[in-house]
């Protein structure tokens, strides 16, 4: 695909997304599914509603299939040979399924923040700068310039690095480095952020960072967290849904979750009292 | 229904609060009801033994707030666990102020023992004893069992201590009225009553914690409060 076609793609996802953001109440809705590896039977008719500019946790033991239902909502299964997706998972209505949809460009309006920071070994610039380059976002340098500090910013990232951008991305601390996955996620402008474990290789210090960050980024952006930490989940999201081995447990608001969950699975996880 | 933890050491410092707070009801309660009996019977010693035994209660809320505290810092409790710490510290505080309660009737043996107790008002001060005493025996028994339903049902019953102490306050103040020599023991009295009719408060707030902590939910509507006393008035005539 040309850098035009790729323009004009991402041209008529924001020109629908815009219209549906009016008519749906969930920015993500998922119906009935079901992700298989091979025999393994890994989601098993999940269906869940998310609320758009909001955070979503998801949490449960190891296993449930937290990264693999997360994974399904910008296709990142795809990538996984022997798995398998069944169902509906709508953005904004439209089915992210779709053959018409390109995964590419699905993956930039729902971007992915993963557990262990992935720097590309580019300077710091390079790596915000590649995202809108790929999806043709700048036309010129100042543009570039312009996207890469307000992304920067939006991942506060920006006062620490603005001297030394054209330093090597893997040379930051391991909190920075998230941060500029942060940054390198927004930086393509996407409505969905999803994060897997974002602070579990970080102290807590970065910790509160990230979560200060991510405290931010939900006045603009759905975000959706996959965390082992429930206090993480207490402080940061909005809903709390929970995972028990492949099916969605129970959804709530996080305040009641963690206060008084219905479900027994759910009280024995976050109480860490055997279920 | 509940399973125990994961972290063995953390079952042992929840039960920890739990067993802390049965020995500090068990010891309210008989100061209570020692303090009154002191009172009827004039004995002194026993009155003596009640101010003294005020400062094991005050400590044991002491500890554990203490633990309750270590223990929310390190397990960083959720759901039932932290209400049920949550609880605990509510509880003791309760537990404590029936306590001081228990000394302050206590405390009056001593002025009231001059005079005696008149046998009648003897009568109705052991009466709504017995019903405020038997309000906090079945909420910690509740508390050991951890029944909500009955939880609820005993904080409905609050009523008939309120409607006990508001018959007291109006005989007492027509006792007054009949002899002077009878203000002083009955003031005494009266605050004796109104201790009391208090420690049935208290009670009606564990039996709210309690049915916090096993629901989760604050129990619903406004307790049923009916201390008219502070209408009652009589006049000479009446
Ligand atoms: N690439 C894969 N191939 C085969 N099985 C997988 C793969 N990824 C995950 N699984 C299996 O799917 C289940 C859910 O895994 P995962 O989504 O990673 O759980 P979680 O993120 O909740 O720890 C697990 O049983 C896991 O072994
Ligand atoms: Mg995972």
């Amino acid at each position: 695909m040309n850098d035009a076609t790729m323009n004009n793609a991402l041209m008529s996802n924001v020109k629908t997304t815009t219209k549906a953001d009016v008519m749906t109440e969930s920015k993500i809705s998922a119906k009935n599914v079901q992700v298989f590896y091979g025999e393994k039977h890994a989601i098993k008719d999940v269906n869940i509603e998310i609320r758009p500019r909001s955070v979503t946790a998801f949490i449960g033991p190891s296993g449930c299939g937290k990264s693999t239902f997360l994974r399904c909502i910008n296709r990142m299964n795809d990538t996984i040979d022997i798995c398998r997706v069944e169902g509906d998972i709508a953005i904004d209505g439209e089915n992210v399924y779709d053959p018409k949809v390109d995964p590419v460009q699905l993956r930039a309006k729902v971007g992915m923040v993963f557990q262990k920071p992935n720097p590309f070994p580019k300077t710091i610039y390079e790596n915000v700068a590649y995202g809108p380059r790929i999806h043709g976002l700048a036309r010129k340098k100042s543009e570039m310039d312009e996207i890469v500090a307000t992304s920067l910013q939006k991942a506060g990232l920006w006062n620490e690095v603005k001297d030394r951008l054209d330093a090597p991305g893997t040379g930051l601390s391991g909190g920075q480095q998230q941060r500029l996955c942060i940054a390198r996620a927004v930086a393509v402008s996407p409505e969905v952020i999803l994060m897997d474990e974002p602070c579990s290789a970080l102290d807590p210090i970065a910790t509160a960072k990230v979560e200060e960050l991510i405290h931010e980024l939900r006045e603009n952006y759905t975000i959706v967290i996959v965390t082992h930490s429930m206090q993480q989940a207490a402080r940061v999201s909005q809903r709390t849904a929970m995972f028990h081995l492949g099916e969605l447990v129970e959804e709530d608001d996080t305040d009641k979750m963690f206060t008084n969950p219905n479900d027994q699975r759910t009280q024995d996880y976050i109480m860490g009292r055997f279920g | 229904m509940t399973n125990s933890h994961i972290t063995s050491a953390y079952d042992e410092e929840l039960k920890y609060l739990t067993r802390r707070i049965s020995e500090m009801g068990g010891l309210a309660e008989q100061m209570a009801a020692d303090a009154v009996r002191a009172l009827v019977t004039g004995d002194a010693a026993l009155a003596q033994k009640v101010i003294s035994e005020d400062v094991v209660l005050d400590n044991a809320e002491r500890e554990i707030i203490d633990k309750a505290v270590v223990t929310i810092a390190k397990r960083q409790p959720m759901a039932a666990d932290l209400r049920e710490i949550m609880g605990a510290i509510r509880i003791a505080a309760d537990l404590e102020r029936v306590g001081d309660l228990g000394k302050n009737n206590a405390k009056r043996v001593i002025a009231i023992q001059q005079s005696g107790v008149p046998r009648a008002l003897a009568r109705g001060l052991e009466h709504l004893s017995e019903l405020a005493l038997m309000q906090l025996k079945e909420v910690l028994d509740v508390y050991a069992t951890r029944s909500a339903q009955k939880a609820e049902s005993i904080r409905d019953r609050d009523e008939e201590i309120d409607a006990m102490y508001t018959s007291l306050f109006r005989e007492l103040l027509t006792y007054m009225m009949e002899d002077p020599r009878n203000i002083t023991p009955c003031t005494h009295l009266l605050f004796c009553a109104k201790n009391l009719e208090r420690i049935g408060d208290h009670a009606t707030n564990i039996a709210e914690s309690i049915y916090y902590i096993t629901t989760g939910y604050q129990p619903e509507g406004e307790r049923p409060k009916h201390d008219d006393s502070v209408s009652v008035a009589v006049t000479p005539d009446a």
